[in-house]
């Protein structure tokens, strides 16, 4: 693969995409303002002082929107990772085994999906004790079924094809057979997947944080700083568009790079030929 | 030019748009100046391995390139008009209605879900040519000279409901209802069972006998062509080897790779007679999926080491199925299999490693039979390691040696299988089945995929691995040429039952029972005439009518 082969709208989102990554990973060092500290007055509009201006507790709002970039994106990352490993595992296993393992476990994820992941997810998180783990593992659980749904699929597909038929002849295991017959044909499908995903999973967040289920204040994140300064809408103050804004620009930029790997993947060579 | 030529091609010359690693797309010529001339009512055969662009050719005289195949030079003429001249609309005038094509798979050429005579009067209705009710009498008159069962109404039914010969006389009649002046027939027969192709091709050489259109005829199958064609022209690499009569191609062709194409059917192994006591007995197997109907019924054979079995059949008799039994991936409702004097395991999974590695298989398709994303040496390294527990240089000197064996460069070992060739890929799959030193290899359909001269190496290549390793061969086909090649004895199957069974002389030489005599006269020859004296002699009709 060489670097000109990548398209413009690809490099706009790495680009944008890596901005966030950095301020996520770097935030102690470049946010002027601790995120928990009122340093100016409340809603003060865009200064020097205060390039993005302050929220409604007069926190700098530049300052949280980093560290919430770091909370958002390690959560949604980590419950992403959960519901591949989860959903993608399942769904190979349903599709190679078959019988009633795959009945089993497919009519569970149509159970889980007919019912509207925010309601559950809120049902859920007010039951058990509110805490990260607890958060991720939901997300991680309710998103891994639509993954499953797709690596299913996907494996289905493959475990049919004539070369996983002599792979079987020879006696391979199962083990095998997954991982080195039917998964790397399934990578591209996955791994362009697992953007979207991830998009997903920012989204999600995002609304349970906004309804007061997902992260707990102090701790930023934007989907709660939307909550926090919404308020403010009525009088004229953009505090809460500019997190708002955040999530909509990581969600495009993640979805650019997303498509540019399903389109790869989708070429008859299946995206092997120009790696 | 005299105003008999329905086609005029002048020095043609196609490119295709390549799209390079580095996003620049660049110009390739696929044809490089082809010239023929078809009069009125002539048939010309376009012949030719994968590749010759002996289709890219047939479809220029509709100006029309598949995917980003291009015309660059030279002219077309329908007609006496330069139909690249034409423009957009004045090409719809013409598509349809003064060419028309009829395609290889019939079954993927029609709507399903509208019925054959709206298809089959379509193009005729758009060029207002005719009424609909015009249109639907010429449609009937055309069922019937291509020999349709129930000409009046097989025009209600839907696409599923007639078999694949049918369709593609459906398709034919297609083509020939908006009388056009020339047809483009792109491999018409090759998709089907021998007993039906011959039905099909004397429909269609009676029908362009009846309407006197022009025709080009593509086939890779010079036998084929012999039977349809007034004038043969030889393609390779995009160029003219030959052109000439049918009657001089076939009977003194001037050039090397037309005489070769001419002989390509003629090695012969001679019959081995059985010695020993078999590796393999299969003992009255009947087999079936699910609940439903009985695949295979009472099947018995038997399997020598160092020879081979061919198992011969149509589409549908069972010989897949009898393959998938002997793997284990079908356990038999009846009957057992004995391999090496023992009672083999019915059910895959529950087969001992030893029973796994002596039996191997090599598939039809060997692009899906190869993990696109493992290199060569993966996928015939993998046997070797998996088998015998061989890894680092060891393995690597066994690949080698294995790469020497199939005739193929070492170096393949570093590339993935869609670098390669159709003969290639196939040369491979048998690697991968030698690798384990099996004592029998299941070969199921593995040169039908295979240009003509490019399976006949990889028959050579069987044979002479058959001798060196001594082992046995299952050999399913439908190809009775191939049979002759390189069997010992022969199995014919028909609707799941042994036809025939026996050392090769005793069933190929009569008397015949009538399946096999059907089976075996079906089977085009290279002469001129084969095709009507054989309609006029046969026993059985075949399962197309």
């Amino acid at each position: 693969m060489k670097f000109k082969d990548i398209p413009i709208s690809a490099w706009i989102g790495i680009l944008s995409t890596s901005v966030f990554v950095f301020a996520a990973v770097f935030a102690p060092w470049i946010a002027p303002y601790d995120m928990a500290d009122p340093v100016g007055q409340v809603w003060e509009p865009m200064s020097w002082k205060h390039l993005l201006g302050t929220d409604n507790l007069g926190r700098d709002l530049l300052s949280r929107l980093i560290f919430g970039a770091r909370t958002t994106l390690t959560i949604a990352a980590i419950a992403t990772l959960l519901s591949f490993f989860v959903g993608a595992f399942l769904g190979m296993l349903a599709a190679v085994v078959g019988g009633w393992i795959d009945q089993l476990l497919s009519r569970f994820v149509d159970l889980l999906m007919s019912i509207p992941t925010l309601i559950f997810a809120l049902v859920v998180l007010s039951v058990l004790p509110s805490n990260l783990i607890t958060l991720i593992l939901v997300m991680g659980v309710l998103d891994a079924t639509r993954v499953y749904r797709l690596s299913r699929a996907v494996g289905v597909d493959i475990n049919v094809m004539e070369f996983v038929e002599a792979a079987k002849l020879r006696g391979e295991n199962r083990v095998w057979i997954i991982t080195r017959e039917i998964l790397p044909n399934a990578m591209s499908t996955l791994v362009s997947e697992f953007g979207l995903r991830f998009v997903f999973m920012v989204l999600f967040l995002s609304a349970l944080s906004f309804l007061g289920l997902g992260i707990q204040p102090p701790q930023a994140d934007w989907g709660g700083m939307v909550k926090e300064n919404k308020d403010g809408i009525v009088f004229g103050i953009p505090a809460a568009l500019i997190p708002a804004f955040a999530i909509a620009m990581l969600a495009i930029s993640v979805n650019l790079i997303a498509d540019w790997l399903l389109n790869r993947s989708a070429d008859t060579k299946g995206g092997r030929g120009e790696l | 030019m005299s105003s008999d030529n329905v086609l005029e091609i002048r020095d043609l010359k196609i490119g295709v748009a390549v799209k390079e690693p580095n996003g620049r797309s660049k110009d390739i010529e696929i044809v490089h100046g082809v010239s023929a001339t078809i009069e009125k009512g002539k048939v010309l055969g376009l012949i030719g391995e994968s590749g010759a662009g002996k289709s890219t050719i047939g479809l220029s005289s509709l100006a029309y390139g598949r995917g980003s195949v291009d015309i660059t030079g030279g002219e077309v003429l329908l007609n006496g008009r330069d139909i690249m001249k034409l423009g957009r609309s004045g090409l719809k005038s013409v598509r349809g209605k003064e060419v028309c094509y009829v395609s290889q798979s019939a079954s993927a050429g029609f709507n399903p879900a509208k019925r054959l005579i709206d298809q089959v009067i379509e193009s005729t209705l758009e060029h207002g040519l005719a009424t609909r009710s015009e249109a639907i009498t010429r449609a009937k008159e055309l069922f019937a000279a291509l020999s349709l069962p129930d000409p009046e109404n097989i025009g209600s039914r839907y696409p599923h409901q007639v078999s694949g010969g049918q369709l593609q006389r459906v398709m034919t009649a297609m083509a020939l209802c908006p009388k056009p002046d020339l047809i483009v027939f792109d491999e018409p027969t090759t998709a089907l069972d021998v007993t039906t192709q011959i039905d099909v091709l004397a429909a269609i050489k009676n029908a362009i006998h009846l309407t006197g259109v022009a025709a080009i005829y593509i086939t890779h199958d010079l036998a084929v062509v012999a039977q349809v064609a007034d004038d043969i022209m030889v393609l390779r690499h995009g160029k003219t080897v030959e052109y000439g009569s049918t009657k001089q191609i076939i009977e003194a062709p001037q050039e090397d790779y037309t005489k070769a194409l001419v002989t390509v059917r003629s090695i012969e192994a001679d019959q081995q007679e059985a010695v020993a006591a078999p590796v393999m007995e299969i003992k009255n197997i009947t087999a079936g999926y699910g609940r439903g109907t009985t695949v295979l019924d009472d099947v018995s054979v038997e399997l020598y080491a160092g020879q081979t079995l061919a198992v011969v059949g149509e589409s549908g008799s069972g010989k897949s199925t009898l393959a998938r039994v002997v793997t284990g991936l079908l356990p038999p409702r009846k009957g057992e299999i004995q391999f090496e004097g023992k009672v083999l395991t019915p059910k895959q999974p529950n087969r001992s490693l030893q029973d796994l590695k002596d039996i191997q298989m090599i598939y039809q398709m060997a692009d899906t039979a190869m993990n696109p994303r493992q290199t060569i040496g993966t996928i015939i390294g993998r046997p070797i390691e998996f088998y015998f527990g061989v890894k680092g240089k060891e393995l690597r000197d066994r690949i080698d040696a294995l790469l020497d064996k199939i005739e193929l460069p070492r170096d393949i070992a570093k590339r993935y299988p869609g670098e390669l060739s159709g003969g290639q890929k196939q040369r491979v799959c048998i690697a991968r089945a030698l690798a384990a030193e099996p004592k029998l290899i299941i070969c199921d359909e593995v040169t039908s995929a295979l240009d003509p001269l490019v399976a006949d190496g990889i028959l050579k290549l069987l044979l002479q691995l058959q001798a060196s390793e001594n082992m046995a061969y299952m050999f399913i086909t439908h190809d009775l040429a191939t049979v002759k090649a390189i069997a010992d004895s022969v199995a014919v199957m028909h609707l799941g039952k042994l036809a025939r069974y026996g050392p090769k002389q005793q069933v190929l030489s009569p008397p015949f029972d009538d399946y096999t005599d059907l089976l075996l006269s079906s089977v085009p020859e290279m002469r001129l005439g084969w095709l009507e004296k054989i309609l006029s002699s046969r026993k059985m009709q075949s399962a197309g009518n």
